[in-house]
């Protein structure tokens, strides 16, 4: 391998590297980390973020960024726990067609009228916000869910698992599939590496954007849906702030924020390493859960860093 | 002019589609000054106890450290940047405060403040000589400064010195004191920005980095000042925002302060595409924000009105910007 | 010349398979297309010439769907069409080939040139292996012998221009049109581009060529039309219509004039300017991997230094290099004797060393700002106090060069923007200007703008070199190297191989020594 593989192959499974790394340290540091116990709570409390996750990999492939999903994950959440009261089809249909409708109508912005996704999307995450208050009477009102099979949803385990890990694992397959492997996923990628050639080589720009923020909203409602079946309720302060969690995980996997370049497995990995993360602080008995913010703040100041300094040696190739 | 039209028929892209662009440009250079002025009318007509001083007094004071953070937002987005950290900033500033009020409130100040500028520092480092993108050199600081805050200061404190308490609380001929230190550091950002090479380095920085460089300006330089100016006016707020809290308050302080400066910024009219600061407008957009929310709250409509039209102007607002910016 | 019997231009010829009649575009306050006819036949290679602001490219636009006509009719394959997008002339067969790569460089150079048409396998999903079996058989073809799997930016521009070919052509296509294409192509990449050019021909598809470069014109096209103002010029064979007559079509000007001015508003009339007096600027041994090959170069008070070569031969890279805006690995710039901090643009500029760049949208001017604060920047330091600018002193400096320079702006608060690529120039060569330097490097200072700015800036040049600055002159143009240089250094892959100086300094020598290396 030459230099430009090297960095490439680092660019695009470091996250993946250093999870294993961590882990290895974990287990030969603490007895009670690599317990088959840890290890699925790391994995089911990750499962949440690595829906949101996946979503935001299409986006920020697109050359885009949605600030709503942590709105979003929210309102699913709050609409889940209030569509439960007529069945679970409710429950679950319910958060995904608001957030899909919200996601369409920020792509439709986005797509149609050149502003930027951040502003769009931050415009989305202050309104979805006000939204989710509004139906849930400022915050005050915790909707509680009352159908058990919905329930079951997010409570019910398969091999020691909770249902959301391996709904979150076939989403994740499905979406590989759909960015490698499809014409869908080829036109995210063109767009978001040279939007204007990419509409001159006849990829229908406009039509991918729209889908790209449609899907990162429905999977932003499910993933509040599941974690509102998880916790049975509704809560409307859990998640607030978790969009820049997601950026952060894709990031951290090696998608590049300019677009054009990144992948799901990445982003996966980039979850489970901030989970990794927490789990090793909470470990260490002494430590805050604010160590863990800091720890990952630096960890993915060096991430970006080390990243920088990869395409910089790929370019120089 | 013959020239000038050749190039036009050249590469006109775009053009065609401009509706009436001075009305654009009207809208975006005193939109948000209007929209100020119709507020204002609004509340006198409709809205009780309006004109009261105490109510006016208020909603300066609550609206002080919005417009502090929004002026080095102001400066940061001119460079085509953002800074995501000034929140966690206000809040290792609060933590520092309180940890280091035992030497008196003048001495924690500058300890906050320095704090809020090595955190610039490192935001400005990472983006001018690593070449980091804003967006996720500032997202890690915002992620890691929060916590430290926490680790430092793990809950809230509440603090009796008198020298804080009556900087967040004392007024000069009825104005406070809090509301006179943003209003001198909106006229020291402005001179800046319009008066001095400093200022028109970042716009052109912001207008055209390679440009910049080629032409000799100190580009890394302003780069890394710019966060730092961020930072420090961050820390500042977050002091100022702690004195008149009368505690200590690293969980919460300053949290989704950025969404409200960027909304104060873009509001105002600056494009975040770099290139442009505009001041003065960056403050009303910051007073349209409060003083839109609080006409809601007397007539009242709840909190979730308030984000709901929020998200609608700041839609408006860059919308206008936009189409400026195809011209 | 060889090809008079396809040509034939009125009634004989088969039928237009893409033709505009009358066609008039209008933009705000301009006519950009006034009455333009053209017909492209199949298997017709037909050149489409003009000045920058002849309106080629908004015919181009026109024809691939960008723009639709104001008045007039455009005709595909014998009816009437109308190209809502640039999607809908691709569909209908009409594919272009652009100056600039238009591809995305991230992406792998398979998936590029397959871009929407991938090999599918079960279930519809892409089937990766044939895909790229079928991009590397495909660009075979093209003399492109890469991994396709690569990302596509790895790729020498050339290659890449190949890739963006081979998925234009490889698109059911009848009518390809190409933008400049051999901008950025090798010699031996040109060649191949002929190659496919011919082949195109054979199969019938017509193609329109858009390009600068004569020599290509009379080796590949049969056609010509000459656009001007927005007009047509001329249409008709290209064989048979002489250099010189083209070059006068193109201008508007009158063939004795051309022949007796030349084609450059240079008033070379006395001998070298700057004899016996040591260099102001000095660089020695400029070296940097794969660009730059210990290049020598020194520019003396009032001489105009040429650097000739073709694109890619590294005068761009010297410079860079020379302001210091390129990373070395090694070699020294003196500037009157004492050498110059390496990588400081800022110190450059200090001694008196500035460059004018050649990519004016990208490194020169700043959009966001009036032409005064442009002209101002680089000056902005020595134009104030203790950091804090004066406005009554950039106003002198400014008002000073916009009348100097004959700049064409509606107040010195119009943003420069809006200012013709021609004014633009003016502005950026106001600034440096305004930071009085002792030699200013010029790259490729009147590409792209029109025919009387160009003869400004060029009589500026010389009037410069006349107050005593010293010039290093970088131009594609030739005939602009000629007669504005006293002395040409010829470059190529990244080495000095020649220098003219006196009589030797004719478009002849600089392509004969350019030439001589290339078989060498």
């Amino acid at each position: 391998m030459n230099r430009e593989q090297v960095s490439r192959t680092l660019q695009q499974h470091g996250a993946a590297m250093v999870l294993g790394v961590l882990v290895i340290v974990g287990s030969l540091a603490f007895d009670s980390f690599a317990t088959p116990e840890n290890a699925a709570s790391v994995v089911v409390s990750s499962s949440f973020l690595a829906i949101i996750a996946i979503g935001m990999t299409f986006v920020i492939i697109s050359g885009g960024i949605d600030l709503s999903v942590g709105s979003l994950f929210v309102l699913g959440g709050v609409l889940a726990a209030y569509g439960s009261r007529s069945g679970p089809l409710v429950a679950l249909l319910l958060p995904l067609a608001v957030c899909g409708a919200v996601g369409l109508l920020q792509g439709l912005v986005i797509a149609r009228t050149g502003m930027a996704p951040f502003i769009v999307t931050l415009a989305g995450l202050l309104g979805v916000r006000g939204l989710m208050l509004a139906i849930s009477d400022e915050g005050a009102t915790t909707y509680l869910v009352e159908d058990r099979a919905f329930a079951a949803l997010g409570q019910g385990q398969l091999l020691g698992l909770s249902y959301p890990v391996y709904v979150t694992a076939a989403l994740a397959l499905a979406a590989m599939v759909l960015l490698q492997r499809t014409g869908f996923g080829q036109n995210v990628y063109a767009i978001g590496g040279n939007e204007q050639a990419a509409a001159l080589m006849g990829v229908p720009v406009a039509r991918t954007k729209v889908y790209v923020y449609v899907m990162s909203g429905l999977l932003a409602g499910l993933a509040g849906a599941l974690n509102a079946a998880r916790l049975s309720s509704g809560v409307t302060i859990l998640g607030i702030g978790l969009e820049l969690d997601a950026i952060a995980a894709v990031v951290i996997g090696g998608t590049l924020l300019t677009g054009g370049a990144g992948g799901i497995t990445g982003s996966v990995a980039g979850v489970l390493l901030l989970g990794v993360i927490q789990s090793l602080i909470n470990q260490v008995g002494s430590l805050t859960s604010a160590f863990q913010q800091v720890v990952s703040g630096a960890f993915l100041a060096f991430v970006v860093v080390a990243q920088r300094l990869l395409s910089k040696a790929q370019r120089l190739t | 002019m013959a020239e000038l039209t050749h190039d036009r028929g050249g590469r006109p892209a775009g053009r065609a589609a401009v509706l009436k662009p001075q009305v654009y440009a009207w809208v975006q250079d005193y939109g948000v000054y209007a929209a100020v002025l119709a507020l204002l009318l609004f509340n006198v007509l409709f809205t009780p106890h309006f004109l009261d001083a105490a109510n006016f007094r208020t909603q300066l004071v609550q609206v002080t450290p919005i417009v502090i953070v929004s002026l080095g937002m102001a400066l940061v987005i001119g460079t085509q940047g953002i800074d995501l950290s000034v929140g966690s900033v206000m809040a290792l500033a609060a933590a520092l405060t309180v940890l280091y009020l035992g030497y008196g409130w003048l001495p924690a100040l500058v300890v906050a403040v320095i704090g809020g500028a090595v955190v610039g520092a490192a935001g400005g480092a990472l983006v001018a000589y690593v070449g980091v993108q804003p967006i996720v050199a500032t997202l890690a600081l915002l992620v890691g400064v929060r916590g430290l805050a926490n680790v430092l200061v793990p809950q809230l404190v509440e603090f009796r010195n008198p020298g804080l308490i009556a900087l967040g609380s004392s007024s000069v001929a009825g104005i406070p004191v809090i509301v006179l230190i943003a209003a001198a550091l909106t006229v020291i950002v402005l001179f800046v920005v319009r008066r001095t090479t400093f200022g028109r380095q970042v716009v052109a920085i912001g207008g055209n980095r390679s440009a910049s460089e080629l032409s000799g300006l100190p580009v890394k330089r302003v780069l890394l000042t710019v966060y730092v100016i961020s930072g420090l006016l961050a820390a500042l707020a977050g002091v100022l925002a702690t004195a008149r809290l009368q505690a200590s308050d690293p969980t919460s302080l300053g949290q989704f302060i950025e969404l409200s400066a960027i909304t104060a910024v873009v509001v105002g009219g600056t494009p975040l595409t770099g290139g442009r600061i505009r001041v003065l407008s960056t403050v009303m957009g910051a007073l349209l924000m409060q003083l839109l929310a609080a006409t809601l709250i007397k007539h009242n409509l709840p909190q979730s009105w308030t984000q709901m039209v929020q998200a609608v102007i700041i839609l408006a607002a860059v919308y206008a910007t936009r189409k400026r910016g195809t011209r | 010349m060889r090809r008079t019997e396809l040509t034939a231009d009125s009634v004989a010829g088969p039928e237009p398979v893409l033709e505009a009649r009358g066609v008039t575009k209008r933009f705000p306050g301009v006519l950009a297309l006034d009455g333009v006819s053209l017909a492209l036949r199949p298997g017709e290679v037909h050149a489409l010439v003009g000045e920058n602001g002849a309106g080629k490219s908004t015919l181009i636009k026109v024809f691939t769907g960008v723009y639709r006509p104001d008045g007039g009719e455009l005709r595909y394959r014998g009816a009437p069409a109308a190209f809502a997008t640039p999607m809908d002339a691709q569909h209908a067969g009409i594919s272009t080939i652009y100056q600039e790569v238009n591809l995305v460089p991230m992406m792998s150079v398979a998936r590029n040139l397959l871009l929407g048409r991938e090999p599918r396998g079960r279930f519809g999903v892409i089937d990766a292996a044939a895909m790229y079996g079928e991009a590397e058989r495909v660009l075979a073809g093209y003399g492109v012998e890469t991994d396709v799997r690569r990302p596509l930016r790895t790729l020498g521009v050339g290659a890449q221009q190949m890739v963006a070919l081979a998925r234009a052509v490889s698109v059911d296509a009848r009518v390809v049109i190409m933008d400049e294409p051999t901008s950025s192509l090798e010699p031996r990449e040109v060649e191949t581009l002929f190659g496919v050019i011919a082949k195109l021909r054979e199969r019938g598809i017509a193609v329109m060529y858009v390009s600068h470069r004569l020599d290509e014109l009379y080796r590949v096209c049969d056609r010509v039309t000459v656009l001007r103002d927005g007009r047509l010029a001329h249409t008709g064979p290209l064989a048979g219509l002489d250099r010189l007559r083209l070059i006068a079509l193109m201008l508007g000007r009158d063939l004795d004039e051309v022949r007796s001015a030349g084609l450059t508003s240079f008033d070379r009339a006395g001998q070298p300017r700057a004899n016996g007096q040591a260099p102001v600027v000095e660089a020695r041994g400029l070296t940097r991997r794969h660009v730059l090959d210990g290049v020598d170069v020194s520019v003396r008070p009032g001489e105009v230094v040429g650097l000739g070569g073709l694109l890619g031969a590294g005068r761009t890279e010297t410079a860079k290099a020379i302001v210091g805006a390129l990373p070395l690995d090694g070699g020294q710039v003196l500037v009157a004797g004492a050498p110059l901090r390496g990588g400081s643009t800022a110190a450059a500029i200090r001694a008196g060393v500035s460059l004018l760049p050649e990519d004016r949208k990208a490194e020169g001017i700043i959009p966001t700002l009036s032409v005064r604060e442009n002209i101002a920047l680089a000056a902005l330091p020595a134009l104030g106090r203790a950091g804090v600018v004066s406005e009554a002193r950039i106003d002198k400096v400014v008002e000073i060069f916009m009348r100097r320079l004959r700049i064409k702006a509606a107040s010195p608060h119009q943003l420069v923007s809006e200012l013709s690529g021609g004014n633009q120039q003016k502005v950026l060569l106001a600034r440096w200007l305004a930071v009085r330097p002792k030699v200013l490097l010029l790259d490729e200072p009147t590409r792209g703008i029109d025919v009387g700015a160009k003869a400004e800036v060029q009589a500026l040049i010389d009037e410069l070199a006349r107050e005593g600055l010293g010039v290093l002159l970088i131009s594609s143009d030739l005939e602009e190297l000629v007669e504005g240089a006293d002395r040409i250094l010829v470059l190529r892959e990244g080495a000095v191989v020649g220098e003219l100086s006196g009589d030797e300094v004719t478009e002849e020598r600089i392509m004969a020594t350019i030439a001589e290396q290339a078989d060498g």
